[in-house]
């Protein structure tokens, strides 16, 4: 059966060429999957990564690898100038005032989690509440969870409208001398809504309230300016940014560091160790123990290098383009709905079908090469709040084409017509 | 429309009206035997009742919750293969679905299986396997009186 129409025929967009040569950095996007092409459409799960970085990782393993800021020997010295090299590239390129501000961690995860114990165990205590949006990441989440049950502190939820938008209107209501600290997302990885971060940090610096932002889903998708944001604590993962997987960083004001104990204890974070005495190093190696990830805060660099090569405003717009064509296509989907429809997200679509589990539709879309994600997203209260078990999310990337957009929604028509769904 | 044969595999006609008819989809009220499963990696559930008799036969069984296709017609088709079966019986089907599932026998080597040949698909899919499992091993949770089972 032909189950494209004449009318969405006409619609068919063609990829801008620019876009095809970008898509000639990533090697991946050439293979097939059970003998078609590959269309991956689970970039908010990883993004790929740019022949660039992989080959700046190879070229660190197979000439300078070391340990870092430990060998007096060529190198070591190497190994460290590479990696400070790209401490001070991701300094850049979140616009934070100094490389003290940029802590290396192993992910999103961890950065909020150092947030959690090192500032919230140290400042929270019984009566104080934490703000925590209704459309966060577990990540944002359970780190919290787990502090609050320490010291006591309340966890009071900031709800999210129909559309997926954070309810701007409550929160101004739930603000009071009480809340301590506000975790949100910059952009929702189950509905893809970007959060008005700066109008966020500026309520809170009025109460005083300590802002900690996940950026995961932000980074990879439009330029970062943590200054001009306003933001106290900012956390992003790299392979969510064209970066290796492993590596990630938090971001936090100097003067907040500078006052936050150790989260983790081991070697490299000390000036001096004795049994009676043990002295800190200086931001911002006091929050890094233990040997890091060398080769993977480089390959992070050189995403940042990569992305920098990129006309990002074209990027951003073309996004715009895909996720405005996909929208429109998937409407062609019989008994579809998409959830968070939030004004300005970022190109993502998350959806049901009436009658058909999302794990169904991911099975069958792997048969025809396409890779979306299905489940709960780690978001469980987003679910909940949608009254839903769970979503299919197509997340999209700026290598991403119009005729993979085609194929997605002729994956799904075979899903509707295999399952029975009408509109 | 043309279907992957891997899909075509995996969603045959009897798992499609399992799916959507689903067999024994009911509270017991009081059931001798009650388990719920989940697996939490889909945000899969479902509740398994059971009445068995003092002979040890299951006499009724049935089952409500919530899953993709394929956890939802294998929970139905096992209710319909369990009724009247003793518990020794329900046991070795259990093992050879398993066995099945996980690709370490071929369907056509129980004839016991026959029923269940087409839930065979899912051993090329390690994420499914879960999905297909989930009904049994709730069922067997429910047998050995564990109340809470999860398939991770």
């Amino acid at each position: 059966m032909d189950t494209v129409s004449k009318d969405t025929i006409s619609q068919k967009r063609e990829t801008p060429g620019r876009i095809l040569e970008i898509r000639r950095d990533f090697p991946i996007l050439n293979r097939q999957v059970q003998d078609k092409p590959l269309v991956y459409l689970d970039n908010g799960a990883s993004t790929q990564m740019p022949k660039q970085v992989m080959d700046t990782i190879n070229a660190y393993h197979e000439f300078h690898h070391s340990n870092v800021h430990r060998g007096v020997h060529q190198l070591s010295q190497e190994a460290t100038e590479l990696y400070e090299g790209a401490r001070e590239k991701l300094r850049a390129f979140i616009g934070a005032a100094s490389t003290k501000e940029v802590v290396y961690t192993s992910g999103t995860t961890e950065s909020i989690n150092l947030v959690a114990n090192s500032y919230g165990l140290a400042n929270l205590k019984k009566g104080d509440k934490i703000l925590i949006s209704n459309m966060e990441h577990h990540a944002n989440i359970v780190p919290w969870y787990m502090i609050a049950k320490k010291t006591g502190a309340e966890i009071v939820v900031i709800p999210i409208l129909d559309d997926g938008s954070l309810d701007m209107d409550a929160l101004s209501e739930l603000m009071d001398n009480n809340v301590r600290i506000l975790c949100v997302n910059h952009v929702s990885n189950a509905l893809g809504t970007v959060n008005p971060v700066k109008e966020i940090a500026k309520m809170c610096r009025d109460y005083g309230v300590i802002t900690v932002i996940d950026g995961a889903q932000a980074v990879g998708h439009f330029p970062i300016d943590v200054v001009d944001l306003g933001v106290d604590f900012y956390a992003f993962s790299g392979h969510k940014m064209h970066g290796p997987t492993g590596v990630g960083v938090l971001y936090g004001r100097e003067e907040l560091l500078a006052k936050m104990e150790p989260f983790m204890g081991g070697g490299d974070m000390i000036l001096s160790v004795s049994f009676e005495k043990i002295i800190w190093n200086e931001l911002p190696y006091k929050f890094e123990a233990g040997t890091p990830p060398i080769a993977q805060a480089i390959g992070l660099g050189a995403a940042v290098d990569y992305l920098n090569s990129l006309d990002r405003e074209f990027l951003e717009s073309y996004e715009n383009d895909l996720l405005e064509y996909a929208t429109e296509k998937l409407k062609s989907v019989p008994g579809l709905k998409l959830v968070g429809t939030a004004p300005g997200k970022i190109s993502l679509n998350s959806f049901v079908i009436e009658g058909v589990h999302p794990h169904d539709i991911g099975t069958i879309l792997d048969g025809e090469g396409v890779a979306v994600r299905t489940g709960q997203h780690c978001a469980e209260p987003v679910m909940d709040r949608f009254g839903i078990p769970a979503t299919t999310r197509a997340s999209m990337a700026f290598y991403n084409t119009f005729e993979e957009i085609d194929a997605l929604t002729d994956a799904l028509l075979k899903v509707t017509e295999l399952f029975d769904v009408t509109d | 429309m043309l279907l992957t044969n891997r899909s075509k595999n995996l969603y045959q006609e009897v798992i499609l009206d399992h799916n959507k008819n689903p067999r024994n989809y009911r509270e017991i009220e009081h059931p001798s035997h009650f388990a719920k499963g989940n697996n939490p990696l889909c945000g899969d559930k479902l509740d398994v009742y059971l009445i068995i008799d003092d002979k040890n036969v299951v006499t009724d069984v049935s089952f409500v919750g919530d899953g993709c296709a394929i956890s939802k017609a294998s929970a139905s088709i096992m209710t319909t293969l369990v009724k009247d079966k003793t518990i020794d019986e329900v046991n070795k089907l259990f093992e050879g679905f398993h066995d099945m599932a996980t690709g370490k026998i071929e369907p056509d080597e129980d004839p016991k299986l026959r029923r269940l040949r087409a839930f065979s698909g899912v051993k090329d899919l390690p994420a499914r396997v879960k999905c297909a499992t989930l009904a049994w091993h709730t069922l067997d949770a429910a047998l050995k009186n564990q109340e809470i089972i999860s398939t991770e």
